[in-house]
């Protein structure tokens, strides 16, 4: 579904994204972890078109997207910090981004109900809390039932109840064919969804394999201790090594 | 493009500082026109109160505007628009909302208490100052990654165009005062939005005393009605050019 060949980026001198090859697909839940500045963000902002790439090509279903911006209708992105203008009441942003999508008659309002955003929708943006503004986020992502979900740190500042019931809609579309790409810190959240994992380091792509295969390989059962034991190990120069003698 | 700007504005009309704005432009307007029985002297001073305010009360107000609208003009760029149609969007319902407040606060009371063709110059001046100065701003959004950073700039280019320049054209025209340096003047004050503006106004009101050394040179060379041509047409090219650069910029930059 999203295809990245020999992707590179750099902010001056510094490598941002370093010829990253990757090949996503229907169905899958995957995980983008790395230490801070190890280029999530970059990566992330690349397929959405938000930043310029230098080199390399990204592909959404087969076709480049340089060029075009209509791809994007098939894109929900919830963005690591919702801002909104400050006097727009949360009716007044979901309603304008349904103006915007008028290709799009049938929405998912499955969040919009279950964070009772209804409830508060007369409020100002200026007056809500991180929290809130990450469930209108998360609630504007899948609001037009895109066919992918780019999520960035969609758990962060969410209260457990809301932050369940957004990991159950994630497993659910999941099952419905639908491809998610996933940041966060909080490895514990990604558990039960991840189905593979994608770990950068210094704008280098470590190792892009399923979960199975990491709990095998490390002999643990959580994800946390999964990618702990591999910081820890020197597992990436292993794997790395290994993968040069193949 | 119309969906944001609606938005864009919904939000802007509820925003304080613009109220503020709006309410101290009527504030002064309506005392400086019942000052004084000579109209001509209320407008006088508020053409200087427009050649001062406007400028940089819209080229900071944007620029601050721009830049923390950055998340919001991301999550619009992540739907399916067009780069160049969001961003002209924003620019349009920044420059509606601060033309508004300025039609209110300075239009409004003078078609009131003194109607005539300076004053409908003079307002005419102001809304392209309005929109001149969004657009430079837009342009240091554009070109400018950091707030802060942006924000100076903001600073420094409202301070050059409404007293800088002002000062180094006159140095020029000391240094070259030997030479016949009329022409090469006409077409320096051109690069100066502020100065085309007070031209504009000036050459509607019979105070050719007022009008210093630029206005007088105007009159001279092109009479009133060129002159004033002139001057629109520079102040529209004021408006057009800044907007396509950034459209340029805007294309290639990382959000």
């Amino acid at each position: 579904m999203i295809a990245i060949e020999h992707l590179t980026k750099s902010y001056r001198k510094f490598k941002a994204l370093n010829d990253i090859n990757l090949d996503f697909k229907r169905g899958q839940t995957i995980s983008l972890l790395g230490p801070n500045g190890s280029g999530k963000t970059t990566l992330i902002k690349s397929i959405l078109g938000l930043v310029v790439p230098e080199g390399g090509t990204i592909k959404i279903n087969g076709s480049e997207i340089k060029t075009h911006w209509e791809y994007r209708s098939k894109i929900g992105y919830m963005p690591q910090i919702g801002r909104y203008p400050e006097n727009m009441t949360i009716g007044q942003v979901i309603r304008m981004l349904k103006e915007i999508r008028k290709d799009c008659v049938s929405y998912d309002e499955e969040l919009i109900e279950g964070f009772r955003i209804p409830d508060y929708q007369h409020k100002t943006m200026r007056s809500l809390s991180g929290g809130t503004r990450q469930k209108v986020s998360a609630s504007l992502a899948f609001l037009f039932s895109p066919d992918i979900y780019i999520l960035d740190e969609p758990t962060a500042g969410l209260d457990p109840l809301s932050s369940e019931m957004l990991k159950d809609k994630i497993a659910k579309e999941r099952a419905n064919g639908k491809l998610i790409l996933i940041t966060s810190h909080v490895l514990s959240d990604l558990d039960d969804i991840t189905s593979h994992i994608v770990y950068l380091q210094d704008g280098k792509l470590m190792f892009y394999k399923t979960v199975g295969e990491l709990k095998h390989s490390t002999g643990e059962e959580k994800l946390n201790k999964v990618i702990a034991s591999i910081m820890k190990n020197n597992y990436l120069t292993e794997i790395l090594t290994n993968e040069n003698n193949h | 493009m119309k969906i944001i700007i609606k938005y864009v504005l919904l939000d802007l009309l509820r925003n304080k500082t613009i109220l503020v704005y709006t309410f101290i432009l009527a504030v002064l307007s309506v005392s400086l026109l019942s000052m004084d029985d000579n109209t001509s002297k209320g407008l006088l001073s508020l053409l200087n109160i427009t050649l001062l305010f406007v400028p940089i009360i819209s080229i900071l107000f944007s620029t601050i505007y721009f830049f923390n609208s950055v998340e919001f003009i991301e999550l619009l760029l992540a739907q399916p628009i067009r780069r160049k149609t969001m961003l002209l969007a924003e620019y349009a319902g920044i420059a509606f909302a601060l033309s508004i407040a300025y039609l209110l606060g300075v239009g409004v009371p003078i078609f009131v208490m003194s109607y005539s063709t300076a004053a409908v110059t003079l307002i005419i001046s102001g809304l392209f100052l309005t929109l001149i100065f969004t657009g430079l701003a837009l342009l240091i959004f554009v070109l400018f990654k950091d707030k802060t950073k942006g924000i100076g700039a903001a600073i420094i280019t409202s301070l050059f165009f409404a007293i800088l320049f002002d000062g180094l054209l006159l140095s020029f025209i000391y240094s070259f005062s030997d030479y016949p340096i009329d022409k090469p003047l006409l077409g320096l004050i051109s690069l100066n939005p502020i100065d085309l503006a007070r031209i504009l106004v000036l050459l509607q009101l019979d105070v050719a005393v007022m009008m210093g050394y630029s206005g007088a040179l105007f009159k001279k060379f092109m009479g009133s009605a060129t002159g004033s041509i002139y001057s629109v047409v520079c102040m529209l090219l004021w408006v057009a050019v800044p907007l396509m650069i950034s459209m340029k910029v805007f294309k290639k930059k990382d959000l």
